[in-house]
């Protein structure tokens, strides 16, 4: 176990490099970070003097070195446009972003998982048949026009939720919280369920298909052949095997509803480091662009690692080289 | 005469499909008393794994059983309703897979599967069905079965995981195995240990065995009775030593040809020439014919009838053509 | 298995020829194919509604009741026309109403699925040739060119296509000068969301690959001496082209879904040329004034071009799919 662990963060490590070099090249190269800076008025020979004290005129493995170095401390330099430091700034934003995330996932992988098994179950049903045709429009639908269409019949016609922003915020520490109030809960359920329904669609996809797939293996055929009730076999043997491939996918399904936000966030005002980015690349705010990317990339890094972690408890097959028998 | 375990009566399973119904099963009717074990032979595609799992009522939609009857212990279980059908899987006919690597589930100890079946249809506790499950374990002939019960199946070699499907199918006494290709995915060096086990328990348990099969020297060693399927009929059907001796079928006799013996001419086996029909061209007639040597005009136009040729055998085949009183079965109905 | 019998019994010659894979084109439009898209009316009312789009789109300059960027023709007093009434000032007639700019909505739709087909279907493709190349290379290839893509491959499947996008966008808007943005702006669309969408391809074609090389006809063409390049395109890639058109469907519903999210978050197309996504956004701002009709139609098109697109792409799949026939 101890060695799976190590592997897999050491490959974890390998990505999260690769992400860097991309973070890099982005941060060194994309515009020229001086002119970014300062005014036009600025004398070349001032420019020269920052340029040398930035080490921009080191070599570029150095720099490089330099980038990581900073970046495993958090340190990603100055906003462009908010003159503030980026990590502080994605911090004060983190909260309002992790709470919609976790909402969301938690919709998504509840009701995907509901509704993949109950249209697995009943395949010939008119509900499940509903049920499909609906998942296949919520594919098609854009996020944002779902978004749109949500604060349009509940907020604009019906008037029962607020159209924008998280309401009242409770400070916890550094941590500013939403859940505390009801003005905080009411703001966070049309963003939360614009942000679920793509994930939910796929899970649910997802989780029909393989249960379909499990249902026609022979241990299923041999399990009706001994006489099992349908409840043990479809909720105990069948759901438990679907649950393995599911587990991988759904986990970087729900890591991406993190990036997803973006869009989501910006359709509701959400002060989240999604909006934040949106902005940034509007006005090509690279420091910013560049912690984003390194820290969606960790999120995903730690995702990975739990879902491996998850299959190895879940699937006995895979402890074969740690502690055969038991 | 004792009455018999299971009567299949004029069993036809059918799959609509969108070029026209294939017929799998057409028309079978056959024993098979307490105790005893009747061989089911043929090629793929013969219809006889199709034979079982319509007893067992697990056809894989869109199949269905289109017509027949089947009897256990004097109860028509064809047109039980599921629950009252589940209660017999399991408890009164144990069935047993063909590839031990695929028919257990690989998320669970092997405990915690025979546990489920047995509380399944026996009212003991969990202590008592485990070690019932032990027993079981120890019985089909697993080495330190108390320790080895709490292992996955991917633990455990092909001819062991057999050995674990047979407890399964046994675990709650059935009367009647119906055993699917139980050795056709193992290697040949294990094969006879299985049947041995499977034979043995079963003669303990007095439980009868439709042992399904396309080795017709399994069949020779193994059963008491023989019935040869050709295109989703039976061709032929008797104790097997009759139908070993003097094969009335021509493809029967052809099959024969096909088992080695020790003395006899080894330098060919015969064979058959050509090749089973697919179900979507059965040909006009006896599905045979194409393939037969003793071919005659009738065989192309019309389906020959059982007929009984001795006692206990029957054969379906124009050059035994009925008598009057002889058809085995009184319900016909024409090949269309 | 078919390839098995055939490498005992036919002269090395005849195996060049792709026996079996001609085989497989002539029944890619054999009747099963088309049985099931006759049986399915959803997906023939999707294949209507989709073709109906596709020839607005082409067709918009001629048949689009005005042009909605001829200045001549505005006139801004008509703004906020509703739907099915004549402008106030002009006697244009505006079937779908008019927009803030007095430009009529119908036109601008047909304008607008035009920038959005041109954008998804470009994209798509540029998607497609990359990975069906990068695919074919690391399947026949193997080893560390293998190892290499396919790592690629993960880190580009794991991150959302939209982060990709927008992250690429961001880059081009670094590196090209502000002068010439606008112009470009399409352009640098279509690579980004090509760029994001590759790696399913790249995937598929590469298991496909791998799986056809080890056949024998691939071995006696290797052991012939045919150039790689050949083999690949003759024999390979007929094969793998069934998925690759499931998938190229798909992707290009989700590339006009693409399109239309990135010119909503305002890093698309410039308002000049609005796309779907463009309208959508400029709506948005009305909708809760009242003039529903901004936003309501342009969003309406682009929902049945997406599932349209998307209905045939999951036809195809269950039709092409051989397990579920």
């Amino acid at each position: 176990m101890l060695a799976f662990i190590i592997r897999r963060l050491a490959q974890s490590v390998v990505v999260m490099l690769f992400v860097a070099l991309i973070a890099f090249i982005v941060f060194r190269y994309v515009g020229d970070p001086i002119a970014s800076m300062v005014g036009v008025d600025t004398r070349l020979e001032d420019q020269e003097i920052m340029r040398e004290r930035l080490g921009l005129n080191d070599s570029v493995f150095v720099q490089f070195f330099r980038f990581i170095g900073n970046a495993a401390q958090g340190e990603f330099g100055i906003s462009y446009r908010l003159q503030q430091p980026v990590t502080e700034l994605i911090l004060s934003r983190l909260p309002a972003t992790i709470e919609l995330a976790v909402v969301s996932a938690t919709i998504a992988l509840v009701f995907g998982v509901i509704f993949g098994v109950y249209t697995a179950l009943r395949p010939k049903a008119w509900s499940s048949a509903g049920i499909m045709a609906l998942s296949l429009v919520g594919v098609s639908l854009p996020t944002f026009l779902i978004g749109i269409g949500l604060i349009y019949i509940f907020a604009v016609e019906l008037g029962w939720l607020p159209s924008f922003g998280r309401g009242e915020v409770v400070d916890l520490g550094w941590w500013r919280t939403g859940f505390l109030t009801e003005s905080g809960l009411k703001s966070l359920i049309l963003p939360a369920i614009t942000l679920s329904l793509f994930q939910l669609t796929l899970i649910m996809r997802l989780v029909r298909a393989e249960m379909l797939e499990v249902l026609r293996t022979e241990y299923i055929r041999f399990a009706k052949a001994r006489g099992l009730t349908q409840r043990a076999i479809n909720f105990g043997h069948a759901l438990k095997n679907t649950m393995v491939p599911v587990i991988t996918i759904t986990g970087l399904q729900l890591g991406s509803v993190i990036a997803f936000a973006i869009v989501t966030e910006t359709v509701f005002q959400w002060p989240g480091v999604g909006s934040l980015f949106i902005v940034s690349v509007q006005v090509v705010d690279v420091p910013v662009m560049a912690a984003y990317l390194m820290f969606i990339a960790l999120v995903f890094v730690l995702i990975n690692l739990v879902v491996d972690i998850l299959y190895y408890v879940v699937d006995p097959r895979l402890r074969v080289d740690g502690g055969a028998g038991k | 005469m004792t009455e018999p375990l299971l009567s299949v009566r004029n069993l036809t399973v059918e799959f609509p499909t969108r070029r026209g119904i294939l017929t799998a099963v057409q028309d079978i009717s056959f024993d098979i008393m307490p105790g005893e074990v009747l061989g089911v032979v043929g090629e793929s595609g013969a219809g006889k794994s199709m034979t079982g799992a319509a007893i067992m009522r697990l056809i894989d939609r869109p199949g269905r059983i289109a017509q027949g009857e089947v009897i256990l212990q004097g109860r028509r279980i064809d047109n039980l309703p599921d629950a009252e059908m589940r209660k017999i899987r399991g408890r009164k006919i144990g069935m047993i897979f063909q590839d031990p690597l695929t028919s257990l589930n690989p998320l669970y100890r092997i405990s915690e599967q025979l546990i489920e079946t047995i509380r399944t249809h026996l009212p003991l506790s969990e202590t008592e069905a485990c070690k019932k499950a032990v027993g079981l374990l120890d019985d089909v002939g697993i080495p330190d079965a108390s320790r080895r019960i709490d292992d996955y199946p991917h633990q455990f070699s092909g001819g062991m995981r057999q050995r674990v499907v047979i407890a399964l199918a046994l675990c709650a006494g059935p009367d009647l195995v119906i055993a699917d290709e139980p050795t056709t995915a193992l290697d040949v060096s294990v094969q006879a240990q299985i049947i041995d086990v499977m034979k043995r328990l079963c003669a303990e348990n007095g439980a009868a065995i439709m042992l399904v099969t396309h080795d017709m020297g399994v069949i020779a060693e193994t059963a008491d009775r023989v019935a040869v399927m050709y295109a989703g009929r039976i061709a032929e059907i008797g104790p097997v030593r009759d139908v070993i001796k003097d094969a009335q079928h021509p493809y029967s006799s052809g099959l024969m040809g096909a088992i080695p013996r020790l003395g006899a001419n080894l330098e060919r086996l015969t064979q058959i020439p050509g090749s089973m029909p697919r179900l979507s061209a059965i040909p006009k007639g006896c599905a045979f014919n194409p393939r037969c040597p003793h071919v005659m005009d009738k065989c192309r136009i019309d389906q020959p009838q059982a007929v009984q040729t001795a006692p206990g055998r029957r054969v379906a085949c124009w050059l035994y053509p009925p008598q009057d009183g002889t058809t085995a079965s009184a319900e016909r109905q024409s090949a269309e | 298995m078919e390839n098995r019998t055939l490498f005992k019994d036919v002269p090395a010659e005849d195996l060049i020829v792709p026996v079996r894979v001609q085989g497989r084109l002539a029944r890619a439009l054999d009747s099963d194919i088309f049985y099931s898209w006759r049986t399915s009316p959803v997906t023939v009312v999707a294949t209507l509604v989709a073709l109906a789009l596709i020839l607005m789109a082409l067709f918009a300059p001629l048949i689009a009741p005005y042009d909605p960027f001829n200045p001549a023709s505005l006139n801004l007093m008509d703004g906020f026309t509703p739907p099915a009434s004549t402008g106030a000032f002009t006697d244009n007639y505006f079937l779908m109403g008019a927009d803030n700019q007095g430009r009529d909505v119908l036109s601008t739709i047909m304008y607008g699925s035009r920038v959005s087909l041109f954008v998804g279907i470009l994209a798509t493709l540029f998607a497609m040739t990359l990975g069906v190349s990068l695919g074919l290379i690391a399947g026949y290839n193997g080893g560390t060119i293998d190892a290499v893509i396919m790592r690629i491959t993960d880190v580009q499947l794991s991150f959302p296509a939209i982060l990709i996008a927008l992250l690429i966008f961001g880059i081009a808007r670094g590196l090209i000068p502000p002068s010439q943005q606008e112009s470009m702006a399409v352009w640098v669309l279509i690579l980004a969301i090509g760029l994001s969408n590759w790696a399913q391809f790249a995937r598929t074609v590469r298991g496909a690959t791998m799986v056809e090389r080890q056949k024998d006809y691939v071995s006696a063409a290797r052991i012939m001496g045919v150039h790689p390049i050949l083999i690949l395109l003759r024999h390979v890639l007929p094969n793998v082209l069934g998925p690759v058109l499931v998938i190229g469907t798909i992707s290009l519903a989700l590339a006009i879904i693409e399109e239309a999210t990135l010119s909503f978050l305002g890093v698309g197309v410039p308002p000049t040329q609005p796309s779907l996504g463009t309208l959508i956004r400029i709506g948005q701002q009305f909708l809760f004034s009242g003039e529903w009709w901004i936003l309501f139609f342009p969003a309406v098109t682009l929902i049945a071009l997406a599932l349209s697109v998307n209905l045939l792409g999951d036809w195809l799949r269950d039709a092409l799919n051989p397990k579920l026939r």
